[in-house]
């Protein structure tokens, strides 16, 4: 019963190797569509899914709206770099094309879509979770361990280049836009990896010690049951409603 | 530096993502069970040093340091920095779907290119191991938005203005990681040189 959380948000309850499925199968078919109606409705469904996810709405939101303000300027020059009708001229004969406004929506609605689909079904997982999934779903037991280490090590060096950061302002270090702040910060970074090896150096001794033949156990104990494969047809139901409406839609134009 | 989904052409995003398997497939093929710990440690350690935000003029950026990835990883970079771009897309939102295989081969495989140009040369020690370090970092950096603006550039004409932002935006943040790159192997080569070969066989 190991990767199910009863009484949690409906999505949490489905099967882990479902929900990612169901993110990529998601991402792919939504990155496939053209139509604006139908990318309306895939980002009705994100955010339908942020929903039923139990992740608290307002700030996975605002982390979207983080990743959108890295391509806002990508998607603001689309409408003036790409060729077609003009839609709006600014002052020294700048035009601003139907096809490129569409082309900027279009992109922004895939890329929103589709990260917030992911996060609302993977990003709830436990990453440890998330691991023991992808290697049910076969993906190569090094690529997994490594990212079983990765997440497990991540709060514990974060936590001391915190700590490091502190000690160097306990000696006064003021960060600011020069070649001091960027060399100390460059000896911190070397001292982190220095210290990350010399950790996994111990690691690696104490796992040894504890008879480490090679292979990490996996303990969650998956299984498959009559809501995962409610789960499954429905998902599969609403990717195909996207694809019809699509085909309806560009048949109509 | 992150594409996201529904920019590029399929073409584009097929080809980085079968790059970016074979990546992982040689970068797994180095990482023996002995060298999990080290890798995923290492691969953590990345991360961190990737939410790391450096005030450079008015504004600061975020380092990628993947010039220094690959000189400490090798080919285990592909794999390790896969990781960090898949844990950064699941649980921050940043990047993409259907883009990790773009997004990882263009981070990644400028680590490699400068782990197998600048490794030899850093490893022999010395003073002028701080002055290839720097020149791994910049180029490392050089190349990921190389590689950026050609994967925007082939996904239609349209994208050329925004492929020369993303180069020229880069610029300064080359002088930033070739000075932290520099340091960081000055200071790692003296205190353990052995981190430059933590992804080679054991003696």
């Amino acid at each position: 019963m190991a990767g199910r959380a009863r009484g949690a948000a409906p999505l949490r309850q489905v099967d882990p190797r479902a929900r990612i499925v169901s993110a990529l199968a998601f991402a792919v078919v939504v990155t496939g569509l053209s139509t604006l109606g139908a990318l309306a409705l895939a980002m009705a469904a994100a955010l339908l899914a942020l929903g039923c996810s139990g992740l608290p709405a307002a700030r996975t939101l605002k982390r979207m709206a983080m990743m959108d303000g890295f391509i806002i300027f990508m998607l603001l020059i689309l409408p003036f770099s790409t060729p077609g009708t003009p839609a709006l001229t600014l002052p020294f004969g700048v035009v601003a094309t139907v096809e490129g406004f569409r082309l900027a929506v279009e992109i922004g609605l895939t890329a929103n879509a589709v990260i917030l689909m992911l996060m609302a079904l993977v990003g709830t997982m436990e990453p440890v979770m998330l691991g023991h999934a992808l290697a049910r779903l076969r993906v190569p037991r090094a690529l997994v361990h490594l990212l079983l280490f990765t997440v497990r090590y991540i709060e514990v060096l974060r936590a001391e280049y915190a700590r490091s950061r502190v000690a160097m302002r306990a000696r006064a270090f003021r960060p600011g836009s020069n070649r001091h702040t960027w060399v100390s910060l460059g000896h911190l970074i070397g001292m982190m990896l220095v210290r990350a090896l010399e950790r996994s150096e111990r690691i690696l001794q104490a796992m040894k010690c504890r008879g480490f033949t090679g292979r990490i156990p996996l303990l969650d104990d998956f299984s498959w049951q009559a809501t995962d494969r409610r789960f499954c047809a429905l998902f599969g139901l609403g990717l195909l409603a996207l694809v019809a409406l699509e085909v309806a839609l560009v048949h109509l134009a | 530096m992150h594409i996201v989904d529904g920019a590029l052409a399929s073409p584009v995003v097929i080809g980085g993502a079968i790059a970016t398997a074979g990546g992982i497939a040689l970068g797994l093929r180095a990482m023996t069970m002995e060298r999990i710990p080290a890798a995923g440690v290492l691969s953590a350690a990345f991360f961190v040093a990737s939410l790391v935000h450096v005030p450079i003029g008015p504004s600061s950026v975020h380092l990628i340091l993947n010039g220094m990835a690959g000189l400490v990883l090798g080919w285990a970079a592909f794999p390790a920095l896969f990781v960090g771009l898949l844990l950064q897309a699941v649980f921050f939102g940043f990047g993409g779907v259907t883009v990790l295989g773009v997004n990882t081969f263009n981070i990644a495989m400028p680590a490699v290119i400068v782990g197998l140009l600048l490794g030899p040369m850093i490893r022999r020690g010395g003073a002028h191991a701080a002055f290839w370090g720097g020149v791994g970092g910049a180029l490392a950096i050089a190349l990921t938005t190389g590689f950026v603006a050609v994967c925007l550039a082939l996904s239609g004409d349209q994208f050329l203005p925004a492929a020369k932002l993303v180069f020229f935006a880069h610029i300064p943040i080359m002088a930033v990681e070739a000075v932290l790159t520099a340091a960081a192997v000055s200071l790692a080569i003296r205190v353990k040189p052995e981190l430059f070969r933590a992804m080679e066989t054991q003696p």
